[in-house]
């Protein structure tokens, strides 16, 4: 394989689709790096699970409020606007379909948008906290991913093998190499690493991508 | 009418072994430290609570509040959506060497039927978790083409909560995002009993300004400097203090 997206860079590909006034969750971890590419002239409302809407940047270390966290458990600072509420309001935002997109981490994403991003199987300790909840109700729900495991092997599959989060609720999948879009139980390919041929993409992806229509190229700035 | 309780120890004198008990917080915001405390205090002296149901958004973290009352053995079953943290040594060890039941719920849904139970709705439909490894079992029916999975309302014996201000009819508003589960669970527990940071007289509280009305709770104390759990956590503190 040649190169790949950073992470910075998918997070970066992915914000260019949020729009204006949009209402946005982001999940715990690597999706939470979309809030620093708002494009210019743009303007999201972030919703954290544990009660906040129109939360910024994190506080200079010191001067942290252990009353005012996000659902990391991070501490965070409020935007002008900003509002507070109880839990079971804010997932009556979240399965309400009050949020415009969320978007997630995953292990697998299959072809009829199934996706696997909570468990890794039976050893352990189990914990889903938010997960099952925000795969469902926002109008889109969007995954950011590597587009392979470390180890190489697609995570973009027909099946998902790994415990499901949510079944068929997955719209959209940004991933190192591609964007690609789940419509009627297929993935759809919308842009790709110019570096990269149709063949090779393929060849590391678990199900077959269509093509509907024009494949952009994939370009993001060095970040 | 005046629901002030002198302190920490005869707010927690009550609750007997084997007690449902929801605990308020989401991590350590929010979380009653000192009435867990206080709970463990009493349990250190009598051997009692012990056998508790537990419901909580996670399983504590370090050595302090849930995560000291779990490691005094006090807690028989936790109802939670996300037993890790920073440092869940205590939960997980527990678990891995089957000392303690976990029931896992989705965080929307786990909070959902603390509201139920508060509202008396005995059941409700949701579309979370369905297809998944959590909702075996359950029933599931088609609304609007779409299925969701049955879930039951979750109702305790005891909710212990922080909350800023509070009246002695109970009134109580809470800080930033400290609210989270305080207001559900107070609704959902036969016997509610906020640890506060000021007490005021009735009327010391804008009634525009109340977000748990006081119908909802049976007790209030005054913890005038609470600690945050993270703060706790950042200096390796022990509940109770390691003897050396």
């Amino acid at each position: 394989m040649t190169d790949k997206l950073s992470n910075a860079q998918i997070a970066w590909r992915a914000a260019q689709d949020i729009a204006d006034g949009a209402y946005v969750n982001l999940g715990i971890g690597f999706p939470e790096m979309v809030a620093k590419f708002q494009p210019p002239g743009r303007e999201a409302v972030f919703h954290t699970e544990n009660g906040v809407l129109g939360f910024g940047e994190a506080p200079a270390p010191g001067t942290e409020d252990w009353d005012l966290i996000n659902a990391g458990k991070k501490a965070i600072t409020l935007k002008p606007g900003a509002a507070f509420f109880h839990h079971a309001d804010s997932f009556a935002m979240v399965r309400g379909g009050h949020l415009d997109v969320a978007i997630l981490g995953a292990y697998q994403v299959a072809e009829n948008g199934d996706l696997a991003n909570w468990s890794t199987g039976p050893k352990g300790v189990p914990a889903v906290g938010g997960a099952m909840d925000l795969v469902h109700g926002a109008k889109r729900v969007a995954v950011i991913t590597d587009h392979v495991t470390k180890d190489g092997k697609p995570k973009l599959l027909s099946t998902c093998t790994l415990p499901l989060t949510g079944v068929g609720c997955v719209t959209r999948v940004y991933t190192s190499l591609a964007v690609i879009d789940i419509e009627n139980g297929h993935f759809v390919l919308r842009e790709k690493l110019p570096s990269m041929s149709l063949e090779e993409l393929q060849a590391v992806t678990g199900a077959t991508l269509h093509i509907d229509g024009p494949v952009a190229d994939l370009i993001v700035p060095e970040l | 009418m005046d629901k002030r309780i002198a302190s920490l120890a005869d707010a927690v004198a009550r609750i007997p072994d084997g007690a449902t008990v929801m605990i308020g917080g989401f991590g350590g915001s929010g979380a009653p430290i000192e009435l867990i405390h206080a709970l463990i205090d009493r349990h250190v002296v009598t051997g009692h609570p012990t056998g508790l149901t537990v419901v909580n958004n996670n399983a504590g973290n370090g050595h302090v509040g849930l995560a000291a009352l779990i490691e005094q053995g006090m807690v028989a079953k936790l109802i939670c959506s996300f037993p890790r943290s920073a440092d869940p040594k205590v939960f997980t060890d527990l678990y891995l060497a089957g000392g303690i039941e976990l029931e896992l719920v989705p965080q929307g849904t786990l909070a959902e039927r603390i509201r139920a139970g508060g509202a008396g709705i005995p059941a409700f439909y949701t579309p979370t978790s369905y297809g998944t490894d959590l909702a075996k079992g359950k029933p599931v029916e088609e609304f609007e083409g779409r299925p969701y999975v049955r879930e039951r309302w979750l109702k305790a014996d005891f909710a212990l909560i922080k909350a800023e201000l509070g009246d002695s009819y109970g009134n109580l508003t809470y800080r930033m995002a400290a609210r989270n589960f305080n207001p559900l669970m107070a609704m959902a527990a036969a016997c509610t009993i906020a640890q506060v940071t000021r007490v005021t007289e009735p009327g010391g509280i804008d009634p525009e300004q109340v977000i748990t009305p006081g119908i909802f709770v049976q007790g209030i104390v005054e913890v005038a400097d609470s600690q945050q759990e993270e703060i706790l956590n950042r200096a390796n503190a022990h509940y109770p203090e390691v003897q050396a």
